[in-house]
């Protein structure tokens, strides 16, 4: 528990010295909420209609971006070794990391996320499910993610090699994630989707840190 | 029974059995696609409401369903391959990836085909066409991703670990671009309803799918003997082999 | 035996384009795929060979 904590502490530290990092994800996340208005033109019946899965999506890019970077950092100075060669439980130590990614990176996206819906005038219930969405699908997200960026450690093309694998598998998550503000929208229940959410959220953060302590070791080899 | 069976496990022992089935494997592909083509263009009877054009789905279903058999037997040489630590098992999920992908993308493209006529749209968002899609890009993502690691122990196991994650998500995949299309029902209409078959179509669409189910197993085994060759080249056995002299 | 005559059969009740289109390409990129497979395998072969001479 302690090496979890002090892991956590430690990616959190790191990289306040380098917030440059973290708010650039911020500012696509902005700018790409900003370029479909731009594209599609102002009328709010339309904006609003498809606020969610714009929202949705450009949460999804950006932190899918970020994602290059859980282990690369590590990797270079030779710390990620470190951590393999510890006594502690390398799938704790990766969820540490995974945490403190999220922390830094999406949870920002999700709070974001309400203010850009004003942008589309998105009414309030709508928003408010929507980042519950967000928040649920995000470490999802990160978790599929981590995975990736595990597996391509040191690969050229490494980022765009994340994206091209990792997008099939969120799939689901923005399916689900967007149909809970359809759902609203229609006048039925989002009990369900969250139900959803949780029950691939819940493994995902059991079985992604395993799989991610495999491809480490095998990257590292 | 275990013994027997990882006696195959052992790169030559395999190159020289899948030598032996391969020439079989050739003839009764052979035979099963003549003999599926001259029933589903020849004997099977015009299709009330789609017309000859109903014909394509002696290639289309046959193609997804090996699109997706291949995908499942890839996910079960990465498990074989990472329990029992055998080299040959991340060559064969290798050797099977890039087949997979051609009737991935034959299931998109007959598919479409057979939907423009029917339907009016070259693509409609319809959940098996859409599952298809992404069944696709799975691939894709497989192959890049092994194509991108020069180390080829790091590569079977990376690609070993990704096919099965990727085959834990296929189920949930599908579940959720069935729940989206019912969601968004609309105007869409499932492309990939058969009409009503009368029994020689049926007949046609099992030849079809036996014979690429032939070709597939064919060409993975010929193409991993070929993988055999390149990482196995030093070997005295190999060196020995009347084609390397 | 559904066709009167050959250009009926080719004609597939106006589905042509659909229906020889996808039986063409299908043929076509197997084709491809058997042919790829081959030259590999011939490849290897050189490859092995090359590599003999090497350490003779």
């Amino acid at each position: 528990m302690n090496a979890f904590l002090a892991i956590l502490r430690r990616d959190l530290r790191v990289a306040m010295k380098r917030k440059v990092e973290v708010l650039s994800g911020l500012f696509f996340y902005l700018v790409v909420a900003t370029l479909f208005p731009l594209a599609i033109g102002s009328d709010l019946d339309i904006l609003r209609k498809i606020a969610p899965g714009i929202l949705w999506v450009g949460a999804l890019l950006s932190s899918m971006l970020t994602l290059g970077r859980l282990f690369e950092a590590d990797w270079q100075d030779g710390t990620l070794e470190q951590l393999v060669l510890t006594p502690h439980n390398l799938s704790l130590l990766v969820l540490a990391k995974i945490l403190a990614h999220w922390l830094l990176c999406s949870l920002p996206l999700v709070l974001m996320s309400s203010i850009l819906g004003l942008m589309f005038d998105l009414p309030l219930d709508y928003a408010w499910v929507m980042m519950a969405t967000l928040l649920l699908g995000t470490p999802i997200l990160s978790c599929l993610g981590a995975i990736a960026s595990a597996l391509t450690l040191g690969l050229r093309g490494g980022g765009v090699l994340i994206s091209l694998l990792v997008l099939p598998l969120y799939v689901p998550v923005l399916v689900f994630g967007t149909g809970a503000v359809e759902s609203l929208a229609a006048g039925l229940g989002v009990q369900a989707y969250f139900s959803i959410l949780l029950a691939i959220l819940l493994p995902a953060l059991f079985f992604s840190p395993w799989a991610c302590a495999q491809a480490l070791r095998v990257a590292l080899e | 029974m275990m013994g027997f069976l990882f006696r195959f496990a052992s790169p030559q022992a395999f190159y020289r059995l899948a030598g032996q089935i391969i020439p079989w494997l050739v003839g009764v592909g052979t035979l099963l696609t003549l003999a599926g083509l001259w029933i589903g263009f020849f004997i099977a009877p015009t299709d009330a409401q789609q017309g000859e054009g109903y014909r394509i789905i002696f290639l289309h279903v046959p193609a997804s369903w090996m699109s997706m058999i291949i995908f499942m037997a890839m996910a079960l040489w990465s498990f074989l391959g990472l329990t029992f630590k055998t080299r040959l098992s991340g060559m064969m999920t290798s050797a099977l990836a890039p087949t997979g992908a051609i009737f991935a993308f034959l299931s998109l493209w007959t598919g479409a085909m057979w939907g423009k006529p029917m339907w009016g749209a070259w693509w409609v968002w319809d959940a098996r066409l859409t599952s298809e899609l992404i069944l696709f890009f799975l691939y894709l993502g497989y192959i890049a991703l092994t194509s991108a690691i020069e180390n080829p122990a790091r590569r079977d196991k990376a690609g070993s670990i990704w096919s099965l994650v990727g085959s834990i998500n296929v189920p949930i995949i599908y579940f959720s671009v069935i729940w989206w299309n019912t969601l968004h029902q609309g105007a869409s209409v499932s492309v990939t309803k058969a009409p009503s078959m009368a029994h020689q179509m049926l007949i046609a669409m099992l030849l079809m799918s036996l014979a690429f189910w032939a070709y597939s197993i064919a060409i993975a085994f010929y193409r991993v003997r070929t993988i055999i060759l390149q990482r196995e080249y030093d070997a005295h056995w190999v060196q020995s082999l009347p084609e390397a002299q | 035996m559904n066709w009167n005559s050959w250009s009926e059969f080719f004609l597939m009740g106006g589905y042509a384009f659909y229906v020889w289109g996808s039986v063409i390409v299908t043929f076509a990129l197997l084709a491809i795929e058997v042919l790829w497979v081959l030259n590999a395998r011939g490849s290897a072969l050189e490859w092995v060979k090359a590599q003999r001479s090497i350490s003779e």
